[in-house]
């Protein structure tokens, strides 16, 4: 028999997206309905490399990074725990001068966003991370801008959002998703139905489909970021590391292991990705060069996980551009782990207030619902940072 | 006909008498082995130039040890044997292998896994002293060494393996202080009838148990651990029987409740798997023949499921016929059905040893929380329960992303089956519902500089 639930939102994914999209609905005391396929923050969320950096994003993502820059900042007022969370630091390295020089454009275009970028040269590396390999030309230091642990933190999301009485239904996979022309119809196969005011589409790289149901077709992809952990070993660097131009990204945790990405995994079915023969051999290679330390180390874990792709590298975040009442947030692009929370809290303005107190218009799903009239207008980017280089 | 290309993983008594089978048939197998000399586990030979004979080595297995040793020693022209060669990567039709520092692919059109076991790990307060060894690690420090892992032995746990290396501890003539038995005498004797099925390992029994006896060493039934005392170094044990604590001294304990299947690999090549309630453990599902849900993959030997040596011999000959089957060579099918009638006896006299020394199902309830289950993470039973109480964690995975437990070096191969009976407890399912951790390549850790190579290299059939 078929279970039937009537509220005001339904979310569709329970990644750190949706599940802090329904904490703060809750906490302005929103009914929400929350279902999510497999276990909260099981996904993306749970499993990225942990980066909780803001340099290296484009401007159109600056506001959203800044808000979500604080709400980490109130992360155990949040969740109710610290989930690792640490302002270590983040350092973007340049290899060549030209990188440099991008650093340093960087730099200036971002002024007046707070992270309060510093350049280092050489010798100023050398002398602050003498861990470092030789072949460094220099680097950009956000002092504020850190890591944390996401098997820790986005579970913890779908957690506070139930103790706050928002219903979250783990294991529970949505079939369909239709407007009857008053309400939301939510099914999960003859199990559930949910009916609702307002969905939020927040199924990571499952979304584009839900989008697609409701006539916006979307470029989404499927993205399976590489990561690897050594064992634990002596700490020698607290700051998480990139690289200009992306490739390899590492940080080491307080137990002493060092988490280490770049590179791609391999899909194996619809739901599911595995590291992948192809790119581990590279990975391997490009750490002990990057870390020198790493000579004597062990690899003692390869994953990865399935992360929704946009063209651009920025999310889908807004209203539909078809159907009154459904909000989208997905397609993070390999960088969505930081922004997740002031995501969340975006999607809740836009159903209590119908507006985001943040502009996130360059996120807009017209971008590319309205491609096909040739109406795609990249907003102007300083994207020198990929996806890969968190 | 298509050039096959088998892959052998593991030159135990399941690789060994695949190879055999398959260079019957005129094949030409991939033989790859992280052990440096063919046999195994339990015909694990020493290093050259070690002088102890096959006779004291192997007791009454010698004839069969140096029946595998010497039909591998024959083999060795047949074969493309690799020992020393770690599998740590498996994906699609591809092997990553690590030998000498330097990783190259081995393609295979056809794989038999025979990857055997290890020692079932179930903590108990003190198991980290030094001194405490699992039953079958003091077993190989005596077989591959020739090094006992102390003077005065403590052997504790359950099942044929714990007579039978305290018989070879004495016989090697370390002073074996005990054998404490967590099974109870009356289990024994209610699969006695089953166990007349095996005369000849009953009798084997019942010797090691006469001669230990007959050489004054305790023999204690229906006991549990309490802990082990010392600390540089363990100075003694304390257990519980009918209701009284008791303590012995000794400087070494073995301690061993069964083995736990080697699986990585076949996890990693998406072999389904099913809960093995002998074992108590999820094992590759397979057929009669060894055949795994993968087509072209086969599983023998313990790493398809406990069974011993002699089961492991007829499950790999049985799965190399499987593999000549489906290749369409010639292949005896009335020695398939010999072998597999073999089987099913010795599944059957599983079951009654399974009765004779059965899991001690109270172990989970029993562990105190202050009790270290995963060493690498040093997460405690504690921990799981919290955890289980305070996030509604009810399955593996998620347990180990909210406590780290299998996160280690080990990534789980050694603490995964106590977590998950802990979790189960916890919970108040059974172990079967509480799922398996997900496998990731490494199958074990390897030096983050090995070298690549990407070509894959060329099999010679
Ligand atoms: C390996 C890796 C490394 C990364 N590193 C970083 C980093 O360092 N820093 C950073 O900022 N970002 C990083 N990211 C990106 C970041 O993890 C994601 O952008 C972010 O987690 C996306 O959150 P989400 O909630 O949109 O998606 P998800 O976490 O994927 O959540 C979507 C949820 O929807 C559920 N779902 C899907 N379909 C259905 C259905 N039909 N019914 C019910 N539920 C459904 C899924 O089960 C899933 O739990 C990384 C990503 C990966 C994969
Ligand atoms: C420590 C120990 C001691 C034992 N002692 C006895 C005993 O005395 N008497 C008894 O009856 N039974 C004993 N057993 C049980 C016995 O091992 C088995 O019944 C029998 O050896 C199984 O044979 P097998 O061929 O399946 O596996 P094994 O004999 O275990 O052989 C498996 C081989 O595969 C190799 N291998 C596994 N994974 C990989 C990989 N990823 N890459 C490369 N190589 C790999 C291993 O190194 C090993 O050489 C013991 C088990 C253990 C674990």
């Amino acid at each position: 028999m078929t279970q039937r639930i009537e509220t005001e939102v339904a979310i569709i994914g329970g990644g750190i997206v949706g599940a802090s999209a329904a904490l703060f609905l809750r906490r302005q005391g929103v009914p929400v309905v929350l279902l999510e396929a497999a276990l909260c923050g099981a996904k993306a969320s749970g499993v990225n490399y942990g980066g909780v950096r803001r340099q290296g994003r484009g401007l159109e993502q600056m506001p959203l990074t800044q808000r979500a820059h604080e709400l980490w900042g109130q992360l155990p007022e949040l969740i109710g725990i610290d989930g690792e969370y640490v302002r270590s630091g983040h350092l973007k390295l340049a290899f060549s001068d030209a990188d440099m020089a991008l650093l340093e454009a960087y730099r200036d275009r971002t002024r007046g966003f707070g992270m309060n970028l510093e350049l280092l040269d050489r010798r100023a590396l050398s002398q602050r991370f003498g861990w470092l390999g030789q072949n460094v030309a220099g680097g950009s230091f956000c002092p504020e801008d850190g890591h944390a642990n996401p098997r820790l933190v986005s579970p913890a999301f779908g957690r506070a959002a139930s103790a706050l009485g928002a219903d979250v239904r783990e294991g529970v996979r949505v079939t369909s998703a239709e407007h009857d022309g008053s309400r939301f119809i939510v099914r999960a196969g003859d199990e559930l139905e949910v009916r609702s005011r307002y969905l939020l589409n927040c199924a990571g790289a499952w979304a584009g489909r839900y989008a697609e149901s409701f006539g916006e077709a979307v470029p989404e992809t499927a993205i399976h970021p590489l990561m690897m952990v050594t064992e634990p070993l002596p700490v020698f660097m607290h700051v998480s590391l990139g690289v200009q131009g992306g490739g390899i990204y590492a940080r080491q945790v307080a137990r002493g292991n060092c988490v280490i990405g770049g590179g791609r995994g391999v899909s194996s079915g619809p739901d599911l990705a595995r590291p992948g023969r192809a790119n581990v051999g590279a990975l391997m290679a490009n750490a002990t060069q990057l870390l020198p330390v790493l000579q004597g180390a062990q690899v003692i874990r390869f994953w990865t996980g399935v992360e929704g792709n946009m063209p651009d590298h920025n999310p889908v975040l807004g209203p539909s551009a078809k159907v009154p009442g459904l909000f989208h947030a997905f397609g993070l692009s390999g960088a969505g782990f930081q922004i997740g929370p002031a995501v969340g809290e975006v999607l809740s303005e836009l159903v209590v207030r119908g507006q985001s107190s943040i502009p996130i218009d360059a996120f807009r799903i017209e971008r590319y619902t309205d491609a096909a009239h040739g109406a795609v207008a990249r907003p102007e980017s300083v994207r020198e940072q990929t996806l890969e280089s968190p | 006909m298509s050039i096959v290309m088998p892959v052998i993983i593991g030159a135990g008594p399941a690789g060994v008498r695949a190879a055999q089978a398959l260079v019957a048939q005129g094949l030409r197998p991939v033989i790859l082995d992280e052990g440096l000399r063919p046999g195994g586990q339990i015909y694990r030979q020493p290093p050259p130039g070690f002088k102890r004979s096959k006779s004291v080595l192997y007791g009454f297995e010698h004839r069969k040890a140096k029946a595998v040793h010497d039909t591998m020693q024959e083999l060795l022209s047949q074969v493309d044997y690799r020992p020393g060669s770690l599998v740590w990567n498996a994906e699609g039709k591809t092997l990553d292998v690590l030998r000498d520092g330097v990783s190259t692919a081995v393609p295979y059109t056809h794989l038999i896994l025979a990857t055997g076991a290890t020692d079932r790990v179930l903590p108990f307060p003190g198991w980290l002293t030094p001194g405490v060894y699992t039953l079958g690690g003091s077993q190989v420090a005596l077989k591959f060494q020739g090094c006992a892992i102390g003077s005065s032995v403590v052997f504790m746990g359950t099942g044929p393996l714990l007579y039978l290396v305290a018989y070879q501890y004495a016989k090697a003539g370390a002073k074996v202080a005990a054998v404490l038995d967590t099974s109870r005498f009356g289990d024994r004797l209610a699969a006695l009838p089953g166990m007349l099925r095996a005369p000849g390992l009953l009798a084997k029994g019942l010797y090691y148990m006469g001669w230990l006896r007959a050489h004054g060493v305790p023999l204690h039934s229906g006991v549990r651990p309490v802990a082990v005392h010392g600390g540089d170094r363990v100075t003694g044990l304390s257990y519980r029987q009918d209701g009284q604590t008791r303590t012995v001294d000794c400087d070494a304990v073995a301690y061993g409740l069964a083995l736990r299947s080697e699986t990585q690999l076949a996890s990693l090549l998406g072999c389904q798997f099913e809960f093995n309630t002998r074992d108590r453990n999820w094992t590759p599902l397979r057929d009669a023949a060894g055949r795994s849900s993968v087509p072209g993959i086969y599983v023998a030997g313990d790493g398809a499921a406990i069974a011993g040596a002699d089961a492991a011999e007829l499950s790999g000959e049985r799965a190399a016929l499987a593999l000549l089957e489906d290749t369409a060579a010639h292949y005896d099918a009335q020695r398939a059905q010999v072998l597999e009638a073999r089987l099913a006896a010795n599944s059957r006299v599983r079951d009654a040893l399974e009765r004779a020394f059965p899991f001690p199902v109270d172990w989970a309830e029993s562990i105190a929380d202050d009790t270290v289950i995963c060493r690498c993470e040093e997460v405690t039973a504690g921990t799981l329960r919290h955890a289980a109480r305070d996030t509604g964690a009810q399955e593996m995975n998620r347990l180990k992303a909210l406590t780290r437990v299998g996160m280690g070096r080990c990534q789980g191969r050694m603490c995964g089956t106590a977590a998950a009976e802990v979790l189960a407890h916890a919970v108040g399912r059974k172990p079967a519902d509480v799922g398996r951790l997900r496998n990731q390549p490494p199958v074990k850790p390897i030096p983050v500089r090995v070298v690549c190579l990407e070509r894959p290299e060329k099999v010679s059939t």
